[in-house]
C-alpha cells in the first residue's frame, strides 16, 4: 500500500491549511467564545431559500442551448472536471487499475481527450489508483470518516482520513455528522470538519452534505456555510448512496453559498454534485449554473468536479460525435468499469 | 482560460411562411379592406418588413360586427355548450400542434426573446382556450346567477406586448360564454392575430364566431362607436381606457377595461434574498417590461437596499440581451421606435430629477430599437419615473421603513393592478395581501400567469376581471331573458 510520493499541491487561493479556523470563525461571528448557539445564531440568520423560486432558477438555466464551439468546449472542460468514482464493496484491485488506466486514456481513439480531474475511491484502495496513475497529474481522491454514513466515532473517522492520506490520497472526500445537524448540533459538525481538516495535512478536504438527507435548501445553504467555516475545501453534494442525490438547485444553493462566502472572505471554495449526473446534456446544465451563479473563475477542475463514473462515457461519445458528425455507441466508447455509481 | 461563450442558438424560421399581405377576417373569410391605407409591420429587432397588413374602415368593422351577429343569432347562441366546448378544445390543441411556428411568429413581430414566447406565451394561450372550453357546458355551476348566457356582439382591442395572449385572454371566455368576437389586434403586432384566424378556418369554427380586424386607432375607435357591439373589452393604456369609457357612456354597451400599472415590488429584510433578486428581474425585465402589472416600483426595506442593490447589478451583468430568435436572449427588443422614443424620455426625465441611473453596458445590436435594462435607484415618490408607466426595462428603486410605510407608498399611485411582497413571513404576507389595493398581489413571485386565476385592477388600472370564473361574468346575462 505504497504508493508514489505525494507531490506537492498547486495552490491557488484556497483555503490556507495553517489558518486556525476555530479563531476565523469567532472573528467572523463576532464572538469570543465559538459556541453552538453562536453558531445556530449565524447559520440561522442567512437568508432562506425559497424552494419554488429556487427550482424555477434552475428549470431557467436548463433552458440554456449551448451548441458548436461552445458545446466542444464544455464538453471538454466537464470530462476536466470529473472524480472517476468506484465506491462498491466488490471494488478490486483490478477495477481499480481499470478505473485509473481510463482515466489516464480516456478515450484511446482521441488522445487528445483530457484526463479527468481524479479517481475516487474508499481508502484502501488509493495505493493501487496511486501506482498507476503516478505522476500524471490525475490526483486520487479517497472517501473518509466512514463513508457514506458518517455512523462511527471521531477517532476512528480520523484514523480512516489519516489511513487514506498515509497512502497517497490527494483529496479526501468526508461526510458530515447528518445526524448531529438536524439535532442542531452544529458545533459538533464544525469541528469534526476542522479535525478532518486538520487530519488531511495538505490533502485538499471535500464535504459531503448528503442533501438528500438534509431535505430542504434552507439546510443545505446552512451546511455548506458551516463546512466553509470549518475549513472545507470543496462543498458537495452526495454520496451516491442515498435518492436523492445530486440536483441542480441543490448544487445551485452551494453556488451561491461559495460565490457569497468569496464576498464575504475573499476565499474561494469549490463545488462537488456528486451522484446522478450521467449525461453530457446534465453535465452542460450543470457548467451553465456554475457560470451564471458562481462566475467564471469556478469554471476550472480546481473549484469544480462532478462526481460520476458513466459520465464519461456519454461525454466521451459526445465528443466523438462532434468530431465526426456520427453518433456511435456504447461500444465504441471503452469503458474499463461500468459502474452503477 | 478562455470564457465560457455561448455561440448562437438561433430558433429557425424556416417554420414560418409569413404572407406578404394580408386581408381581414370577416365571416369566416379573408377579404379585401374596403378602402383604408395599408401599413407594415416590421421586426424591431431588426427593422425588417414583414408584412404589409389592412387598415379596416368603419365600414369593414360594420361587416365584421354584422357578420358577428349573424353568427350569434343563427349558430353560436343556439349551440349547446358541450358543442361550443368541442371547438375551442379543437382550437386549444391547433395551437399546441402549431406551437413553434406561433412562438417564432410572435418573437418576429413583436421582438421578445424566443424563449419567453416559448416558454410562457404560447403554453399560456393553449391553457386559456383549454380551461374555458371546461367551463362552456358549466356555466350554469359557475355561481354566476341564473340562466347563464352570452351577451351578443363583443368588440375586443388588444395591445402588442402579449398579442397572442391577450387574444386568448379576450377570445377564450367570449366564446365560451356564448358571444362572438370582432378583434383589433395591435397595429404593430397583427401577424399571430391573422394566424390565428388561420386556426378558427382549420378547427372549423363556424363562420362569423370570430372576426378580426386589423388596424390603428381609428379601427379601435370604430368596433367602440359601433351601435351592434353590446360589449366591449380593452387591454391597453389608461389613457385610451378613458377614451373609450367616456365613448360609451350613457349607452347601452358594457365594458370591461384592463389598462395601465405601476406594480410596487415589495422586499423585506427578512426575503429569501436569491429568490427575490429573480423576482425582482422577472417582474421588471421580463418582456422588456413591456408588461402592465410589472414590478416597475421596487420598494425595498432601507436596512438592505445596498445590498440588494449590488446582488441585482451582479445579477443584471448576467442576462443576456439581444437577437430575440436566439434561445439564449433573456431580454429582446422594444416592441417599436415610438416606445423607444418613450421610454428613453422618461429614463431621462429619471436622470434629471436626480436619481441614480445604472445600466450593465452590455452590447445592443445596430439595427431594431433597443433599450438597456436600466436601474434608477435613489428614486422618491414624488419622481415621475415612480409615478408614471414607462413600459420597458425600467425599475425605479424605493425604500421604506416598515410594513405600514410599505403598503402607503404601494397604494400611493393612481394605478392599482399587480404587487409583490417578498418575505419569509407568512402572517406578513397575508396582512400585506389585505391592505394592498392591486388586482394581484404575489406573493414570493412575480409576473406568473394562470387561467383559473382572475387579473384586472383597481382605481385607473381599470375595472373587470379576466380569467378564472370572475372573468366569465364580464361576458355573461343572466337572469329572464328579454328582447
Amino acid at each position: 500500500m505504497t504508493g508514489p510520493r505525494q507531490r506537492p499541491y498547486t495552490r491557488r487561493v484556497s483555503t490556507a491549511t495553517d489558518v486556525d479556523v476555530t479563531a476565523r470563525a469567532r472573528d467572523l461571528l463576532g464572538v469570543s467564545r465559538l459556541t453552538n448557539s453562536a453558531l445556530t445564531g449565524w447559520l440561522h440568520g442567512l437568508p432562506g431559500v425559497d424552494q419554488v423560486g429556487c427550482e424555477a432558477r434552475a428549470a431557467g438555466l436548463s433552458t440554456r442551448s449551448i451548441k458548436t464551439s461552445s458545446k466542444a468546449w464544455a464538453i471538454d472542460l466537464a470530462i476536466s472536471m470529473i472524480d472517476l468514482t468506484t465506491l462498491e464493496g466488490a471494488d478490486t484491485p483490478g477495477k481499480v487499475r481499470g478505473l485509473a488506466t481510463r482515466a489516464l486514456v480516456p478515450d484511446p481513439t482521441a488522445p487528445d481527450t483530457p484526463s479527468p480531474a481524479a479517481v475516487c475511491v474508499y481508502g484502501d484502495m488509493v495505493g493501487i489508483a496511486k501506482e498507476t496513475l503516478g505522476d500524471s497529474g490525475v490526483k486520487v481522491a479517497a472517501v473518509a470518516t466512514a463513508f457514506p454514513s458518517g455512523r462511527a466515532s471521531r477517532a476512528v473517522k480520523l484514523a480512516d482520513t489519516r489511513d487514506a492520506v498515509a497512502a497517497g490520497a490527494d483529496e479526501i472526500d468526508m461526510v458530515i455528522d447528518r445526524g448531529a445537524f438536524l439535532a442542531g448540533d452544529y458545533l459538533s459538525v464544525f469541528r469534526e470538519i476542522a479535525e478532518t481538516k486538520e487530519a488531511c495535512g495538505d490533502a485538499r478536504l471535500k464535504v459531503i452534505m448528503e442533501t438528500g438527507e438534509l431535505v430542504t435548501y434552507d439546510n443545505v445553504r446552512r451546511a455548506s456555510w458551516l463546512s466553509m467555516l470549518a475549513g472545507g475545501d470543496f462543498v458537495k453534494t452526495s454520496t451516491g448512496k442515498i435518492s436523492p442525490a445530486a440536483t441542480l438547485p441543490v448544487t445551485l444553493t452551494m453556488l451561491e453559498a461559495v460565490r457569497d462566502w468569496h464576498d464575504l472572505t475573499g476565499e474561494q471554495v469549490g463545488v462537488k454534485p456528486a451522484g446522478g449526473i450521467r449525461t453530457s446534456k446534465d453535465a452542460i446544465r450543470y457548467l451553465v449554473t456554475v457560470h451564471e451563479i458562481a462566475g467564471e473563475a469556478w469554471l476550472d477542475n480546481h473549484w469544480f468536479r462532478f462526481g460520476a463514473s458513466s459520465l464519461l462515457n456519454d461525454l466521451v461519445l459526445q465528443r466523438q460525435r462532434m468530431a465526426t458528425g456520427a453518433y456511435s455507441g456504447a461500444d465504441y466508447v471503452a469503458d474499463d468499469a461500468p459502474s452503477a455509481y | 482560460m478562455p470564457t465560457f461563450e455561448y455561440a448562437p442558438a438561433p430558433e429557425s424560421r424556416a417554420v414560418v411562411d409569413i404572407a406578404s399581405s394580408h386581408g381581414l377576417f370577416i365571416g369566416g373569410e379573408f377579404v379585401e379592406a374596403t378602402g383604408g391605407k395599408p401599413f407594415k409591420t416590421v421586426n424591431p429587432a431588426t427593422e425588417e418588413v414583414l408584412s404589409e397588413v389592412s387598415e379596416a374602415t368603419a365600414d369593414d368593422v360594420d361587416a365584421a360586427v354584422r357578420a358577428a351577429r349573424t353568427a350569434y343569432t343563427r349558430v353560436w347562441s343556439r349551440m349547446s355548450g358541450a358543442d361550443r366546448g368541442k371547438y375551442l378544445y379543437r382550437i386549444a390543441r391547433i395551437i399546441q400542434e402549431r406551437a413553434r411556428e406561433l412562438a417564432v411568429l410572435e418573437t418576429l413581430d413583436n421582438g421578445k426573446p424566443i424563449k419567453e414566447s416559448r416558454d410562457v406565451d404560447v403554453p399560456l394561450v393553449a391553457a386559456h382556450f383549454f380551461y374555458h372550453a371546461g367551463w362552456a357546458d358549466k356555466l350554469e355551476y359557475a355561481s354566476l346567477g341564473s340562466n347563464p348566457r352570452g351577451i351578443g356582439v363583443v368588440g375586443q382591442v388588444i395591445p402588442w406586448n402579449f398579442p397572442l395572449l391577450m387574444l386568448a385572454w379576450k377570445v377564450a371566455p367570449a366564446l365560451a360564454t356564448g358571444n362572438t368576437v370582432v378583434l383589433k389586434p395591435a397595429e404593430t403586432t397583427p401577424l399571430t392575430a391573422l394566424a390565428f384566424a388561420e386556426i378558427c378556418r382549420q378547427a372549423d369554427l363556424p363562420p362569423g364566431v370570430v372576426n378580426i380586424v386589423t388596424g390603428a386607432g381609428a379601427t379601435g375607435q370604430a368596433i367602440v362607436d359601433h351601435p351592434g357591439v353590446d360589449k366591449l373589452a380593452f387591454t391597453g393604456s389608461t389613457g385610451v381606457g378613458k377614451m373609450i369609457a367616456r365613448s360609451i357612456a350613457g349607452t347601452r354597451k358594457r365594458a370591461t377595461l384592463e389598462l395601465g400599472g405601476k406594480g410596487a415590488n415589495i422586499v423585506f429584510d427578512d426575503a429569501a434574498m436569491d429568490q427575490a433578486i429573480e423576482g425582482i428581474v422577472t417582474g421588471i425585465f421580463f418582456n422588456q417590461g413591456h408588461v402592465c402589472c410589472a414590478g416597475s416600483r421596487l420598494l425595498v426595506q432601507e436596512n438592505v437596499v445596498d445590498e440588494v442593490l449590488r446582488r441585482l447589478k451582479r445579477r443584471l451583468g448576467t442576462l443576456r440581451v439581444g437577437d430575440p430568435m436566439d434561445k439564449n436572449t433573456d431580454v429582446g427588443a422594444i416592441n417599436s421606435k415610438a416606445q423607444l422614443d418613450r421610454i428613453t424620455e422618461l429614463a431621462g426625465v429619471g436622470e434629471a430629477e436626480g436619481a441614480e441611473r445604472w445600466d450593465s453596458g452590455c452590447d445592443l445590436p445596430t439595427s431594431g430599437y433597443w433599450f438597456r435594462p436600466t436601474v434608477f435607484s435613489g428614486v422618491s415618490q414624488s419622481s415621475r419615473i415612480a409615478q408614471e408607466e414607462i413600459f420597458g426595462p425600467v425599475v425605479s428603486v424605493l425604500t421604506f421603513r416598515t410594513p405600514g410605510e410599505a403598503v402607503a407608498k404601494a397604494n400611493n399611485t393612481p394605478y392599482g393592478l399587480s404587487a409583490g411582497i417578498w418575505t419569509e413571513k407568512g402572517s406578513r404576507i397575508l396582512w400585506m395581501a389585505d391592505q394592498l389595493r392591486a388586482g394581484v398581489v404575489w406573493a414570493n413571485t412575480f409576473n406568473k400567469f394562470d387561467p383559473t386565476s382572475p387579473f384586472g385592477g383597481y382605481k385607473e388600472s381599470g375595472y373587470g376581471r379576466e380569467g378564472g370564473r370572475h372573468g366569465l361574468e364580464a361576458y355573461v346575462s343572466t337572469g329572464q331573458e328579454t328582447t
